[in-house]
C-alpha cells in the first residue's frame, strides 16, 4: 500500500465504498493456506486432550474408572466431573440455562456426553488412553422424541435452572418433574370464534429432522494459563460471550480472561456460546499447562445440531380464500441441554404464523429437553422448521381452494403498515416483491415441460420471513493512527460470511478512504470491545451500526483537532499533519467509539409488542423440479431465490451468502439427517451423512437482491446470512406435489420417502 | 516406532522422524505446514490434499512414513516468491470461497486438472472436484474459478 494515499486523506479514496465489491480482506491468505486457524495454533508444553463419551442415553454414573488410562506412559492427567469441581464449585453453563456440566456430574443425560478427559503429550496417547476408562451407569429410562418429552416420565433434568439474565425465564426456576425448559405464547384476537365461522380449516402436522452444521474446520479450542490469567484460543462465534462465562464459571473478573478468535473455518450456529472452552479452561488450569483440544468430524454431531420439530398448524380460511385464523403449536426437539433452544422456541416461534395478515392468531412452541445431543441455532435460528410447515400448508390449501398458490399467498401477505402476529407493524419488508420477483424469473404463469414417460416437472414457490434477535448490543472502536492509517476493533467474527470486509467498507465510506486501506483486529477480547455474537444475521445492521458511529466518532474527533491546528477542513487535507501540528511529531491515536443497541420494545403476556425486532429478513424461493416416478430421485432443474437485505454493503459477497445459504439448506431438504439407534447417532461421518457437493447444485440457481432500503441501518443495509434459507424446503415439497401429486409432510425429502408416496397414491404401497 | 525419514518438501530437502500412527498432514504440521487440513479424517473432503510424487493424495490417509524419499508440494509451494498461482488469483476473483478452510484443497486440485486437461468442460471441473467438500457451498464460484485460471494460463502461454 502506497504511504502517500494516506496523506491526501479524504480525497484518497473518495469512490464509493460501500455498494461497491472489494474481494476480501483475507484473501490472499485464504487462497495461500496461510489463514490462521485455531487448528494451527499451539503453545509451549501444550497438552492434547481427548474426550470420553457416555454410551447411553441417560443414567446415574456408578463409577468412572481412570487408572488403567492414567497408567498409560504419556498422560499426564485423567479427569472428571468430580476434578472440575474442585475448581469450580457449581460447572455448569449455557447462554439461557445454567444446566450443562463442563464434564457429566452424577448423570449422563445423551449418548456422546463427555464424561472425562485425557490430557497426555500426544493426541493418538490421549485417543489411546481413552479406550482404557471405564465407566459403570445405572440406566435410566429415556426420551427421544419432542412430543414423547411433553408428557414422558423419563425426566431429564430433576430440576430447571434458568441463567436468571432473562425476565422471562424466571417462572421456569426450580420447577420439578418436566422437560419443557420454556413454554412460549401468543395470543391475537379471538382464534376459537374465527375457526367456529371458517369456511374451511385445514389441519396438518410437518416434521424436521436432527441435522448437524458440519463447518469444515470441526471445533477447537486451546486454553493457555498465564499467572492469574487465562488465554483462549477458539474457533467461538461469540468471543465475548465466552469471556463473560468462563470468568462467571472461575468467579473472575472478566479482565483476566482473554479470548482470542483468528479465522473461522464456518460456523453456521454450530460454534456459539460454550462448546469446547469450558473444558480446556478447566483442565489447563488444573494442569497448569496449555490444553487444546480439537474435536473429529464424528465428535462434532455429538456436540450442537438443528432442532428437530413438530409443528402442528391449523388454519381457518373464509370463502374467498383468505386466512383467518391461526394457531400454531411447535415442539422443539432441544437434546439434553437447552443451549440456545428456548430463544430459539421464542424468537422464531412468535414468526410460526408466517408473514402472512391474520386477524386471529395462537401460538404455542415449546422448548423440550430429550436424551439427544443438544440442538442450537442452526443457520436460520428456527425459522426454516417453520417456513417448512406454514409454506406446505399454503400450498395444500390453495390446491383445497383451486386457487393458484401465488395467487392464494398474493391475497394473503402481510403489507408494510399491516400488524404481525406480535402487533409490530411491517416495514421495510419486501415480502411481494421478493415473492413476484422469484415468480417471475421462473416464469410462473408460463406453460412448461410438464414431462412425461418416468420423469414429470412441477413447480414450487414459497416465501418466509425472520425477525432479528434482539435487543442485544454491539460496541466498535476506530482507531487513526499518528501516519494516517486506520483499524477496526470489533468482536465480530468473519466466519466465511465477509463482515471484515464489509465493515472496513462503511468504516472507509465514512472516513473516506478504500476499503483496503482499513485493518480489521481480528476479536480479542483484551483489546476489541464487546459484541453480543456473530449470529442471526444481526452484524450488519447491530455491529455496523456500532461500526458507523465508532467512524464518525473518528472523523469528528480528527475534523476538530485539524481545525484547532488552523488546518483547512474544507477541501483535502493531510491527516498526519494534523498529529504532527498537535504532538509536535508523529505520535498519538485518534480512538473513535461507537456503541448500538436498536430499539425494542418487550413483549407482554400475549407476546403483543409493538417493536418486536428492528427489522425483518425476508426469502423467497422458486423452482421447478424433475421427479423420476420409479425410483423417487429428485433433479432440481431450476432454482431462484431472491432476499430482502436493505441495500447490500457488498453485493458480490451478499450473492455467495445466497447461494451458499440456500446450498445448505437444499442439504437439509434432500439428503442431510442425523440417524439415531438407541440415542446413539449412527452416521456421523461424510460417508453416511450427505451433505450438497458440486455435483448437487441445481442445474441453473439464480439469486436476486431485491431492491430495497431498511431505515435505521447502515447505508441501508441488513443481515442476510440466513434468508435464501427459508423458501427451499417448502417449494421442492410443494413442486414434488405439482409434478405427481403426493405431499410430503417430514424432511428430508428422501427418494425413499417420495416413492413411498408416490407407490401409496397409486395403490401399490412399497413394503416395509 | 517411529522412523527417520528424508523426503523433498516444496523443493527443499528436508529430514524428520515420523511415527508409524502418522499420517501426511501430522508430518507437515512439524514443518508449520497447515494449507493441508485435517477435516473429515476419512478421505472424504479433500481439505488434506498435498502433491506426492506428481499425484494429489488426501493427506490424513496417508501414512506419514510413506512419504519417505519423495517429492511433496503443498499448497505453501504456489507462491514461491510471493507471486500468486494463477489458480490462486482466479480464486479470489471469482470470489470462490467464503471460510476458506477448504479453499487449498480445492486450489490444489485445481491445479492438477488444469496439467492434466488445460481447458476443461464443466462437466469434467465437476467430476474432477467432487472429491473435494465445501460446507459453505462456494462450488458455482469455484467452477468459474477453474475457467478463468484455464484461460489465464492460455493467456500466458499463448
Ligand atoms: S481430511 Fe482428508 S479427505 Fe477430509
Ligand atoms: S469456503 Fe468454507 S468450506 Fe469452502
Amino acid at each position: 500500500m502506497n504511504k502517500m494515499d494516506f496523506i491526501k486523506g479524504q480525497d484518497a479514496g473518495s469512490a464509493q465504498q460501500v455498494g461497491a465489491s472489494p474481494p476480501r480482506l483475507e484473501a490472499r491468505r485464504k487462497v495461500t493456506g496461510r489463514a490462521a486457524y485455531v487448528h494451527n495454533a499451539s503453545a509451549p508444553r501444550m497438552l492434547h486432550a481427548k474426550v470420553f463419551r457416555s454410551t447411553v442415553a441417560h443414567g446415574r454414573i456408578r463409577s468412572v474408572d481412570v487408572s488403567e488410562a492414567l497408567a498409560l506412559p504419556g498422560v499426564h492427567w485423567v479427569l472428571t466431573g468430580e476434578d472440575i469441581r474442585q475448581i469450580v464449585p457449581n460447572p455448569y453453563y449455557g447462554p439461557a440455562f445454567h444446566d450443562q456440566p463442563v464434564l457429566a456430574l452424577d448423570k449422563v443425560r445423551y449418548v456422546g456426553e463427555p464424561v472425562a478427559v485425557v490430557l497426555a503429550d500426544d493426541p493418538y496417547v490421549a485417543a489411546d488412553a481413552v479406550n482404557l476408562i471405564i465407566a459403570d451407569y445405572d440406566l435410566l429410562d429415556s426420551v427421544d422424541d419432542e412430543i414423547e418429552a411433553m408428557t414422558s416420565k423419563a425426566v431429564v433434568h430433576e430440576e430447571l435452572k434458568p441463567a436468571g439474565t432473562f425476565p422471562d425465564l424466571k417462572h421456569l426456576h426450580g420447577k420439578r418433574n418436566t422437560n419443557i425448559a420454556l413454554d412460549y405464547h401468543l395470543r391475537r384476537g379471538d382464534v376459537a370464534s374465527a375457526f367456529a365461522s371458517a369456511h374451511r380449516v385445514f389441519e396438518n402436522e410437518f416434521r424436521t429432522q436432527a441435522t448437524m452444521h458440519v463447518p469444515l474446520e470441526p471445533m477447537v479450542s486451546m486454553a493457555v494459563p498465564d499467572d492469574d490469567r487465562l488465554i483462549i484460543h477458539t474457533a467461538s462465534q461469540s468471543p465475548s460471550f465466552v469471556r463473560l462465562e468462563i470468568a462467571r464459571l472461575l468467579g473472575w473478573p472478566e479482565n483476566r480472561v482473554q479470548v482470542k478468535v483468528p479465522h473461522l473455518g464456518g460456523g453456521f450456529g454450530a460454534k456459539l456460546y460454550i462448546k469446547l472452552e469450558a473444558l480446556v479452561a478447566c483442565a489447563a488450569l488444573i494442569a497448569r499447562a496449555p490444553v487444546k483440544l480439537s474435536l473429529t468430524m464424528e465428535e462434532q454431531f455429538y456436540t450442537i445440531t438443528k432442532h428437530p420439530t413438530t409443528f402442528r398448524i391449523k388454519t381457518a380460511v373464509d370463502a374467498e380464500g383468505r386466512i383467518t385464523a391461526r394457531k400454531c403449536e411447535i415442539f422443539w426437539n432441544g437434546g439434553a441441554y437447552a443451549d440456545i433452544g428456548p430463544r430459539v422456541t421464542q424468537k422464531s416461534g412468535f414468526t410460526a404464523p408466517g408473514p402472512y395478515d391474520i386477524e386471529n392468531v395462537e401460538v404455542s412452541s415449546y422448548a423440550l429437553y430429550t436424551n439427544r445431543p443438544p440442538a442450537g441455532a442452526l443457520r436460520g435460528f428456527g425459522i426454516p422448521q417453520l417456513v417448512w410447515a406454514y409454506e406446505s400448508q399454503a400450498d395444500i390449501m390453495a390446491r383445497a381452494l383451486g386457487q393458484d398458490p401465488l395467487e392464494f399467498r398474493r391475497h394473503n401477505l402481510l403489507r408494510d403498515g399491516r400488524p404481525q402476529a406480535t402487533g409490530t407493524i411491517m416495514q421495510d419488508s419486501a415480502i411481494h416483491e421478493a415473492l413476484e420477483l422469484v415468480a417471475e424469473r421462473l416464469g410462473w404463469n408460463e406453460p412448461f415441460d410438464r414431462g412425461s414417460g418416468d420423469i414429470r416437472r412441477g413447480r414450487g414457490i414459497a416465501v418466509g420471513f425472520k425477525a432479528s434477535i434482539s435487543p442485544t448490543t454491539s460496541v466498535a472502536m476506530v482507531t487513526i493512527a499518528a501516519d494516517g492509517s486506520v483499524s477496526l476493533s470489533i468482536s465480530t467474527v468473519d466466519m466465511g460470511q465477509g463482515s471484515d470486509t464489509a465493515m472496513a467498507q462503511i468504516v472507509a465510506q465514512v472516513l473516506g478512504i478504500r476499503t483496503e486501506q482499513v485493518n480489521v483486529v481480528h476479536p480479542d477480547t483484551d483489546a476489541t470491545p464487546y459484541d453480543m455474537a456473530t449470529l442471526g444475521s444481526r452484524s450488519t445492521y447491530h455491529t455496523g451500526n456500532a461500526v458507523k458511529l465508532a467512524a464518525e466518532d473518528a472523523r469528528t474527533k480528527l475534523w476538530a483537532m485539524a481545525r484547532d491546528a488552523g488546518i483547512d477542513t474544507e477541501s483535502g487535507f493531510s491527516w498526519p499533519s494534523v498529529f504532527k501540528a498537535h504532538y509536535g511529531m508523529q505520535a498519538g491515536t485518534i480512538i473513535g467509539t461507537g456503541t448500538f443497541i436498536p430499539d425494542y420494545a418487550p413483549a407482554d403476556e400475549n407476546g403483543q409488542s409493538p417493536l418486536v425486532t428492528p427489522y425483518w429478513m425476508i426469502g423467497a424461493t422458486a423452482v421447478e423440479v424433475e421427479v423420476d416416478v420409479r425410483t423417487g430421485h429428485l433433479n432440481i432443474v431450476r432454482m431462484i431465490n431472491a432476499v430482502d437485505c436493505g441495500k447490500p454493503l457488498n453485493p458480490r459477497i451478499v450473492e455467495t451468502q445466497i447461494s451458499g445459504a440456500a446450498t445448505m439448506q437444499l442439504g437439509f431438504t434432500l439428503s442431510e439427517e442425523m440417524n439415531f439407534e438407541a440415542g446413539q447417532v449412527t452416521n456421523a461421518s461424510f460417508a453416511d451423512y450427505k451433505i450438497m457437493g458440486i455435483h448437487d447444485i441445481p442445474g441453473i440457481m439464480e439469486n436476486h437482491i431485491i431492491e430495497a432500503e431498511q431505515s435505521k441501518a447502515p447505508f441501508g443495509a441488513k443481515g442476510v446470512g440466513e434468508s435464501s434459507t427459508f423458501g427451499i424446503s417448502p417449494s421442492i415439497a410443494n413442486a414434488i406435489e405439482d409434478a405427481v401429486g403426493v405431499r410430503l409432510y417430514e424432511l428430508p425429502l428422501t427418494p425413499e420417502k417420495v416413492l413411498r408416496a408416490i407407490r401409496s397414491a397409486g395403490g401399490n404401497p412399497l413394503e416395509d | 516406532m517411529s522412523k527417520d525419514i528424508a523426503f523433498t518438501l516444496n523443493s527443499r530437502p528436508v529430514r524428520v522422524t515420523v511415527g508409524s500412527h502418522e499420517n501426511a498432514v501430522d508430518v507437515l504440521r512439524r514443518f508449520d505446514l497447515f494449507g493441508a487440513r485435517e477435516s473429515c479424517g476419512q478421505g472424504l473432503c479433500g481439505c488434506c490434499t498435498v502433491r506426492v510424487d506428481g499425484k494429489p493424495l488426501s493427506g490424513c490417509l496417508t501414512l506419514g512414513l510413506k512419504l519417505e524419499g519423495a517429492m511433496v508440494e503443498t499448497v505453501e509451494s504456489l507462491d514461491a516468491g510471493g507471486e500468486l498461482d494463477p489458480v490462486q488469483q482466479a480464486f479470489i476473483d471469482q470470489g470462490a470461497f467464503q471460510c476458506g478452510f477448504c479453499t487449498p484443497g480445492f486450489v490444489m486440485m485445481t491445479k492438477q486438472l488444469l496439467r492434466e486437461k488445460p481447458q476443461p468442460d464443466d462437466e469434467e471441473i465437476r467430476s474432477y472436484l467432487s472429491g473435494n467438500l465445501c460446507r459453505c457451498a462456494a462450488y458455482p464460484e469455484i467452477v468459474k474459478a477453474v475457467k478463468d485460471a484455464a484461460a489465464r494460463m492460455a493467456a500466458a502461454a499463448a
